[in-house]
């Protein structure tokens, strides 16, 4: 079986069951999306540059602030850290490809199919999903428009392609590791995404349940979550975060894997407090299923409840801590040098660390009641997505690029990057904390005047951010193009690890022979 | 050969995990969410009939019960509490009458859900008889009184002197067409 | 590089900082807002606290960990010439950053709950106000006295979409506030009449969410008189941004004169329910009814939004029999945006509005319908 790809470009890309092949497409198809939803981001902070409506209508507002959630969680960030697994996993562990190769090729090739059904609702009459990506019934139920089917289905591929590539990681870390790497030998990628895999299959399934119920509701006449037919809308924000809270631990631990790659290598130091590493990720995420309904501290629960979920929810901070510390540790007493994977990666912990504490603020129910729904926690989740998941997804391009393609980056153009993300992203991010906390809440498409300042810089900074990526794109593609030949099979002095053994580039196939693990 | 065997196994494991989180979501969350509710009093919402086991009057306490109607969407009846609040002792019984009116051309059917707060006083009202556990048939023009007795529970917090009762009327014609026409 | 990465950190670092700090000193009508606002409440107060606790904490731990790694980045560079040294883990650190952050969260638990406690704290109310979320208004209903009214937005289409300056209230005004009087205890019964709605006030640290089928208690109590302004906080279709709560605190002795005007207008209404309306009376009415309960989805010259909103002109229903005209109003169609007017809009607006939208932009009825009308339809139905 030892051939290259296909000569002819859509029988390989169509029919690649080649893992670096299929982590390609994921990471191309989720950088299109990432653009995507960026753009959705821009029309958004065009038309709140000031206050009035200038550009757009209210409802199309809706529709945008929905598809901007959507596409960013389920088109960019999970695909992307998928494409990174499917890239890195096998190499990491010494296995030749992914376990479930077939599987792997139609977990991919379902996604274009399910965000081309969800972005065509756009062009339909009455228009695409407008009620948030949370969907609270009963806005997304009887009040919705009638493009909420195609968005039912759509949501329904998406799980199916994320159980499916869960699935596949969980097969291939369990049974294809070379002899000798035993569990706690595994890189923390490989951990974290691990752990993720199985949130992934525990979860997706529930947003299956609640959309299908949504369905059956909107269609079949049950009421699930229809108070008249003895329903409660309140059950479906217990669903859909039971499923929520989970996603965004989903989305932000493979983050941690990759932050805890890069950080050793440009140190020249091995990852500090790796066994704790690894029990702090498993306890996030286990704390992940039992805090829920810390997002619906203003629906009126029984003190009881709103009690507990504030101190389970506070609990998280420890092992998040724990991996601060870890990382910061790393560091000290190192070798460090700061190229562009190392400078996006210190700026996820700065920034990371900094939603931290604004999460630490947000758990606390009574401070809540005034945070809750407001730019408050826009700011709060966009500096743990977006400086979370996004600087370190760039930070992996960036880290691993050369030993995919063979060709260095351009060093200079990436730390121009960085810089320009780095201060647009806090432009545009760390006024929101000013609105929310002065009284504006998400969601709106229009705003008093006393909200016309901050609104105003945190639009500048978001056009800036989304230049920086512009940049980022060029970059990448003039490294694969015309990015200087590199053969170093270790790329980076400090990098430890079996995919550091291989040759650079990366052959289409690797570790035929199983390598041995002292 | 053997190798994909194995990989066979977690997949079919993986994947019959995956269906029963998702039997999980449709099948056992919402009635187990009901139960909770049911339990914890999260809601306000009040468990079904109850039968009076003699329970004692407590004299020395009155507990303010206030009544509070509300009409959902489109559901055009006129309906009100006649009275506003009544002060009751822990133990009594006590029947009160809320007045609902068709005001449309056409028979309908409305269906009232109730509340109570403090969610930490729905445990310890109780609704021996309740207009609620049926639906309303009123026919086009009619007009109903529809009564309510309760009893609160002498185990009430003593930290709760104000318990609210609330209805949201609905219009559930459309659910229960043959209803309306049993009215003709 | 790396000496400019440190400086800019740092900079961004004391910036943030400096800007927490100047936030706690709190200029009250700028612009520039940076902090919560600390509210005339009990609730409110007890939240700004805690809220004010919780960022110094954030701040410490935050200063000591960066301080920590802008450090390192700054002495354990390979270009100051170090070699990395290669230890890996030290259980003792290990154990302490585990168990020091843990006994800080059990002391920030404790004013974390006396704070909720005060927010649950809703026994012994000296007034009820039902508050009820609508798409997209507020409606107020003082439990026991008669008095129910709607708050609607004020802001004219002309201002948000351009055509005319904007106000200094711009989208934080409504056609009527809630008034509560100083020094009593005010609970508010929260709920939903469509989809979810969310009743925020800043200053009084009340944001319960308004959920079709279900109340939800808060309670405030002030003895600053002034007016208060919030907004809805949960996403509730379009103009989700443009249904603000306003709350006029009053004097008790204001107050008492205030409700008592508004049980007066209430019957006086009742009472001139019965008069006839010219034609130019109900178009006048009509058009101003128009604009604030109807524009929003039909537009203001009636044309709709194909494929979500019907257009007026030349409608069937509007050119058609006038009892099926009432009748939509008064009813309502189920399952759309297009609700019940029965309770929001009084005869005189439902008369007013009717006979404007038959007789405006083309359409050409010609027919009249008087308040007297629509009392009849609604009681003879």
């Amino acid at each position: 079986m030892a051939h290259g790809p296909s000569e002819n470009f859509f029988s390989r890309w169509l029919f690649s069951t080649n893992h670096k092949d299929i982590g390609t497409l994921y990471l191309w198809f989720s950088f299109a999306m990432f653009l995507l939803g960026g753009a959705f981001a821009m029309v958004i902070r065009a038309e709140l540059f000031q206050p009035g409506m200038q550009l757009i209508k209210p409802e199309f507002f809706n529709q945008m602030t929905t598809m901007h959630g959507l596409v960013m969680v389920f088109g960019a960030i999970m695909p992307a850290f998928v494409g990174l697994a499917n890239w890195m996993i096998p190499m990491m562990i010494g296995a030749p490809d992914m376990a479930l190769p077939r599987m792997n090729n139609l977990s991919f090739w379902i996604l274009p199919f399910a965000f081309a059904i969800l972005v065509s609702t756009l062009f339909m009459e009455g228009g695409g999903p407008n009620f948030g990506w949370t969907f609270y019934a009963p806005l997304s139920t009887t009040y919705a428009p009638d493009t909420v089917n195609y968005f039912i289905f759509g949501v329904h591929i998406m799980g199916a392609s994320s159980i499916m590539g869960s699935i596949n990681i969980i097969a291939t870390v369990m049974n294809m590791r070379a002899p000798g790497m035993t569990y706690m030998k595994m890189p923390l990628f490989v951990w974290t995404w691990v752990i993720t895999a199985f949130l992934l299959v525990a979860v997706m399934p529930v947003l299956a349940g609640a959309v299908t119920m949504m369905l059956m509701d909107i269609n079949f006449g049950t009421s699930f979550f229809d108070a008249a037919g003895g329903g409660d809308p309140v059950l479906f924000q217990h669903v859909f975060w039971f499923f929520g809270h989970p996603e965004v631990y989903i989305i932000i631990l493979p983050a941690f894997g990759v932050v805890s790659q890069i950080i050793p290598t440009f140190s020249r130091k091995p990852l500090f407090g790796y066994s704790s590493m690894v029990y702090a990720t498993a306890s996030i995420a286990f704390l992940s299923f039992i805090v829920w309904a810390h997002h619906m501290f203003t629906v009126g629960m029984p003190i009881a409840g709103e009690l507990y979920f504030m101190y389970a929810t506070m609990l998280i901070a420890v092992p998040t801590g724990v991996k601060v510390f870890n990382w910061v540790t790393t560091m000290y007493k190192g070798a460090l040098t700061f190229e562009t994977p190392m400078l996006f990666s210190i700026a996820f912990v700065i920034l990371f660390t900094f939603g931290g504490f604004t999460g630490m603020m947000l758990s606390i129910a009574a401070a809540d009641t005034q945070y809750h729904d407001t730019y408050f926690v826009v700011a709060h989740f966009h500096y743990v997505m977006v400086a979370g998941a996004v600087f370190s997804g760039t930070a992996a391009v960036y880290y691993w690029l050369p030993k995919w393609c063979g060709r260095m980056y351009d060093e200079t153009m990436g730390k121009v990057q960085f810089w320009i993300a780095f201060i647009a992203f806090n432009i545009t991010f760390m006024p929101q904390h000013f609105l929310g906390l002065a009284g504006m809440p998400r969601r709106y498409s229009d705003y008093g005047l006393q909200f016309a300042d901050w609104n105003m810089v945190s639009s500048i900074g978001a056009f800036l951010y989304g230049g920086a990526q512009l940049l980022f794109l060029y970059n990448v593609i003039r490294t694969i193009g015309w990015g200087k030949p590199i053969d170093d099979p270790k790329v980076w002095d400090g990098a430890e690890g079996l995919e550091w053994t291989l040759p650079t580039p990366a052959p289409f196939h690797t570790f035929s022979t199983p390598p041995v693990v002292k | 050969m053997g190798e994909s065997t194995v990989h066979r196994g977690v997949l079919v494991k993986s994947l019959i995990g995956a269906v029963l989180m998702f039997m999980f979501a449709i099948f056992v969350l919402p009635p187990l969410y009901d139960l909770f509710c049911e339990i914890t009093g999260i809601g306000g919402k009040t468990a079904g009939a109850y039968t009076a086991t003699d329970i004692k009057v407590d004299t020395s306490r009155q507990v303010e019960v206030q009544f509070v109607a509300t009409n959902n969407a489109t559901m055009p009846w006129d309906f009100y509490p006649v009275e506003h609040k009544v002060l009751v002792h822990p133990g009594e019984s006590r029947e009160i009458v809320f007045y609902a009116k068709n005001l449309t051309g056409k028979d309908m059917v409305g269906q009232a859900i109730p509340n109570v707060l403090p969610n930490n006083a729905a445990d310890y009202f109780h609704k021996t008889e309740c207009f609620c556990f049926n639906n309303q048939p009123l026919a086009a023009g009619d007009e109903a009184d529809l009564a309510v007795v309760f009893i609160i529970d002498p185990d009430l917090p003593a930290s709760v002197n104000t318990v609210t009762l609330s209805y949201t009327i609905f219009d559930i014609t459309d659910r229960v067409s043959t209803q309306v026409s049993q009215l003709q | 590089m790396s000496k400019r990465a440190k400086a800019l950190f740092l900079s961004f670092l004391s910036a943030a900082t400096l800007l927490l700090v100047t936030g706690t000193a709190g200029a009250d009508e700028s612009t520039w807002n940076l902090n919560m606002p600390r509210g005339v409440t009990e609730v409110s107060q007890a939240a700004y606290d805690i809220h004010m606790i919780m960022m110094w904490i954030c701040t410490v731990i935050g200063v000591l960990v960066f301080g920590f790694m802008f450090y390192v980045m700054f002495a354990h560079r390979k270009s100051r010439g170090v070699t990395a040294a290669n230890f890996h883990e030290n259980l003792t650190v290990e154990i302490l950053w585990t168990v020091v952050p843990a006994l800080i969260l059990i002391v920030m638990a404790v004013p974390a709950t006396t704070a909720l406690l005060k927010v649950y704290d809703t026994d012994n109310p000296d007034i009820d106000i039902k508050v009820t979320g609508y798409q997209w208004k507020w409606q107020y209903e003082y439990i026991g006295e008669d008095v129910k009214f709607m708050s609607e937005l004020r802001t004219s289409q002309d201002e948000q979409y351009g055509r005319s300056p904007k106000g200094e209230h711009y989208l934080r005004e409504v056609t009527q506030p809630l008034v509560i009087p100083v020094n009593k205890k005010v609970r508010f019964l929260i709920t939903g009449n469509d989809v979810i709605h969310s009743w925020w006030v800043p200053d009084f640290a009340v944001k319960r969410d308004a959920i079709p089928g279900l109340f939800t208690a808060a309670w405030a109590k002030t003895d600053q008189p002034g007016v208060y302004v919030g907004a809805c906080t949960e996403l509730c279709g379009k103009d989700h941004s443009r249904m603000p709560v306003v709350v006029e605190v009053k004097e008790e002795a204001e107050y008492a004169a205030w409700l008592a005007g508004k049980k007066e207008e209430a019957v006086l209404y009742k009472s001139t329910i019965g008069k006839q309306w010219t034609n130019e009376e109900l178009m006048a009415k009509g058009e101003a009814v128009y604009g604030v309960s109807c524009a929003g989805c039909h537009q203001s010259a009636g044309e709709g939004i194909a494929g979500v909103f019907p257009a007026l002109v030349g409608s069937s229903i509007v050119t058609g029999p006038i009892e099926d005209h009432i009748g939509i109003l008064i009813n309502g169609v189920a399952g759309s945006a297009m609700q019940s007017f029965a309770d929001q809009l009084s005869e005189v607006d439902i008369a007013a509005v009717i006979h404007y939208k038959r007789n405006s932009w083309g359409n050409d009825v010609g027919d009249m319908v008087q308040p007297i009308d629509i009392l009849n339809y609604k009681q003879n139905q």
